[in-house]
């Protein structure tokens, strides 16, 4: 186990879950790299990441109390420029428990949750599944015992009932399985290590292209 | 741990017998052990006497040879102190019928038992459990024969947590034509569980497969059933219960949400080849072909029936199960016509379902069996048969098992189970072919096929 990722878990076990800047960085520490980010506490710091981000960009709120952003229109899409990171950042501020922004590059593609849960019987196990907040309406997912390697990862991912539309449906070009069952094996690979210290993980949405999977959201429950 | 000495026993102990009353479980066990099995059967009491006028013994140290198997079903306080009585007799091993542990708040009294058995190596079943049928040596079951129907002996090996659940699906089987190795009932499964009781048939030779009815595995246990599974040569079946989620317990992850229980037993379970049968009829059929039917990729059916409704049923069923109904080409349709009977040749449909009618008789049966078995683009057929139809003769059993048998490619036939027709369906059954009572049990059977042949 990676004694830095088992520091960032138990600092956040009173709270019972990570924040998403912290949970980024371990997920960084097992190789599994998220979009270039910004974590800004003021408004100033935040103008400054958007430079190096670029506009339109993503703004989500950072705080222990809120573990559904959304549900508290804690994520804003699409902010274009300063004026609007402003104003976003200004009522972000406002929110429960704020512990700064977080600065995101827009994604656009397919959008898979890759997840982990540490169950009962089996242990640690990963779930695949067609994702964004419809995941619990189409409950199309596939689990496995973690770790698992690439080629089990892709035959998961090809067992979805929803597979075809990864594949190039109706004209869209077909994302990248290679890329995204490399993520799946090696995202396994960690929970494995970190059974025991980790109760659920999401990470939803993960943005899939042609060309690659992006980890645009991470949650870790202890 | 060895159980070896459980299931083969040249002889049992039975402790806990009453010199008064006759329906006393270990009475019934000892009477059937003692007059219909083979193992050497010996009755305990610490009050000693006789029992029909057959010794009854103080003590399992008493009996004057070491008996393999000991069945204890005596008051739970008093198991953990017989339990050592009989390590120290020199006992292989022991069956706790008995309630009265975790089951009824006596943690405690279990974990004893977990413990002395751990300590010692000496296995135990139970407690709270039926024990094991495990013919010609011993059954613990402790219901009167004559309650029972003759249990068939076969292949296939039942393990499940629940005792009922057990006896009615050996009698199930049992119906089915299908003959059971040995059945075991685990009970609280103090010591020995489903992964135990898996890795112990998966090298058994006299079982094939292997069928478990399973509530739940204890904690991390699913994780050593899913490795045993990587090597199984055997099909193993599992029906579970408890597929509901419980209550609304507050989950804050979608992952947490999504992958309940059961969902993360299924999947996980499918994935380490295992085989889920959703029911009681799917765990029947498939405990049936796969004591039948050797592993095949089975993808394309081929439906020969005498009905064009049951035809009609059974292509829907495989449809929706993922099989393919393939064409028969028009050149094959034209071979076969001329070599049916004149009066066949002009009604019949052969397409897929190939329509034979009720004109149709043994011959016809039987050449349009072999006709297809000889196709690259069947894997299975599947034959319905009615057995009302007059041209319909007792020896259609043997004769298309016959032919399944020579071209190694499965024949799973449905005729209704009525007494009246056994004389049919036994034709099949004793020569390896299954049957199913209804249409949709056949086509599960070509389901569990495809499956396991995946």
């Amino acid at each position: 186990m990676k004694e830095e990722a088992k520091t960032i878990l138990d600092r956040w076990r009173d709270t019972g879950w990570v924040i998403e800047p912290e949970a980024r960085k371990v997920l960084k520490l097992y190789g599994l790299h998220t979009a270039p980010y910004r974590w800004a506490m003021t408004e100033e710091e935040a103008l400054k990441g958007a430079g190096k981000i670029g506009y339109p960009l993503v703004a989500k709120i950072v705080s222990a109390d809120i573990i559904h952003k959304s549900d508290v229109g804690g994520v804003v899409v699409g902010v274009r420029d300063d004026t609007e990171l402003r104003a976003v950042f200004t009522r972000l501020s406002s929110l429960e428990g704020f512990q700064g922004v977080l600065l995101d590059e827009m994604q656009s593609g397919f959008e898979l949750i890759i997840g982990s849960s540490d169950d009962p019987q089996f242990g640690p196990v990963v779930l695949i599944g067609i994702g964004g907040t419809s995941v619990e309406i189409y409950q199309d997912v596939a689990i496995r015992m973690a770790p698992i390697t690439v080629k089990e990862a892709k035959e998961a991912l090809l067992s979805l009932h929803g597979s075809r539309l990864m594949q190039g449906y109706r004209g869209k070009p077909a994302i990248n399985m290679g890329s995204i069952a490399k993520l799946v094996a090696k995202f396994s690979e960690m929970v494995y290590d970190l059974r025991g210290q980790i109760s659920s993980i999401d990470l939803n949405p993960v943005m899939c292209s042609s060309r690659k999977a992006v980890i645009a959201d991470a949650r870790i429950i202890l | 741990m060895n159980l070896k000495k459980i299931f083969d026993p040249k002889s049992v102990a039975v402790v806990g017998v009453s010199l008064t009353n006759p329906f006393n479980p270990a009475n019934i066990i000892y009477h059937k052990n003692n007059l219909r099995y083979k193992a050497r059967t010996y009755c305990v009491n610490p009050g000693g006497g006789t029992l029909y006028g057959d010794t009854v013994y103080k003590a399992v140290g008493d009996i004057p040879e070491k008996v393999d198997l000991v069945v204890l079903s005596i008051r739970a306080e008093l198991v953990p102190a017989v339990m050592e009585e009989c390590i120290a007799a020199g006992a292989g091993g022991a069956i706790i019928i008995s309630g009265g542990f975790a089951e009824s708040g006596r943690s405690d009294l279990q974990e004893r038992v977990r413990e002395i058995s751990r300590a010692n190596k000496f296995p135990v079943i139970g407690p709270n459990c039926l024990g094991i049928f495990s013919p010609p040596g011993v059954d613990t079951f402790f219901l009167p024969h004559e309650r029972l129907i003759d249990l068939r002996e076969g292949s296939v090996a039942l393990v499940s947590q629940s005792g009922g659940i057990l006896v009615d699906q050996t009698i199930k089987l049992t119906q089915e034509g299908v003959g059971i190795s040995r059945a075991v009932s685990i009970g609280n499964k103090a010591v020995i569980d489903e992964v135990d009781m898996l890795e112990f048939f998966l090298k058994d030779r006299k079982t094939n497969v292997v069928g478990l009815y399973i509530e739940g595995f204890s904690e991390g246990r699913g994780r050593d059933f899913i490795s045993l599974m990587k090597n199984a040569k055997k099909p193993v079946v599992v029906l579970k219960s408890g597929k509901t989620p419980g209550g609304s317990r507050a989950v804050s992850s979608h992952t947490a949400s999504i992958a309940g229980d059961y969902k993360v037993f299924s999947e996980v379970l499918r994935a380490g080849s295992a085989i889920e049968a959703r029911n009681e009829m799917e765990f029947v059929s498939y405990c049936e072909v796969f004591s039948c039917c050797s592993r095949k990729k089975v993808k394309n059916v081929c439906i020969i029936t005498a009905s064009g409704g049951h035809g009609a049923i059974a292509a829907d069923g495989c449809f929706h199960g993922g099989l393919a109904v393939t064409e028969v080409p028009d050149e094959d349709a034209a071979l076969l016509r001329p070599m049916l009977s004149k009066s066949v040749q002009g009604i019949c449909s052969l397409g897929n379902p190939v329509d034979l009618t009720g004109s149709a008789g043994d011959f016809d049966f039987q050449t349009a069996v072999k006709f297809f078995l000889e196709k690259h683009y069947v894997d299975c057929i599947l034959l319905l048969l009615l057995p009302y139809l007059p041209g319909i003769t007792s020896d259609i059993g043997a004769r298309i098992a016959q032919l399944a048998r020579e071209s190694g490619k499965p024949v799973i036939t449905y005729m209704p189970h009525i007494d009246k027709y056994g004389i049919f369906i036994d034709g099949f059954e004793s020569n390896g072919v299954p049957v199913a009572h209804s249409v949709e049990g056949a086509v599960y059977m070509a389901l569990g096929l495809a499956r396991r042949g995946k």
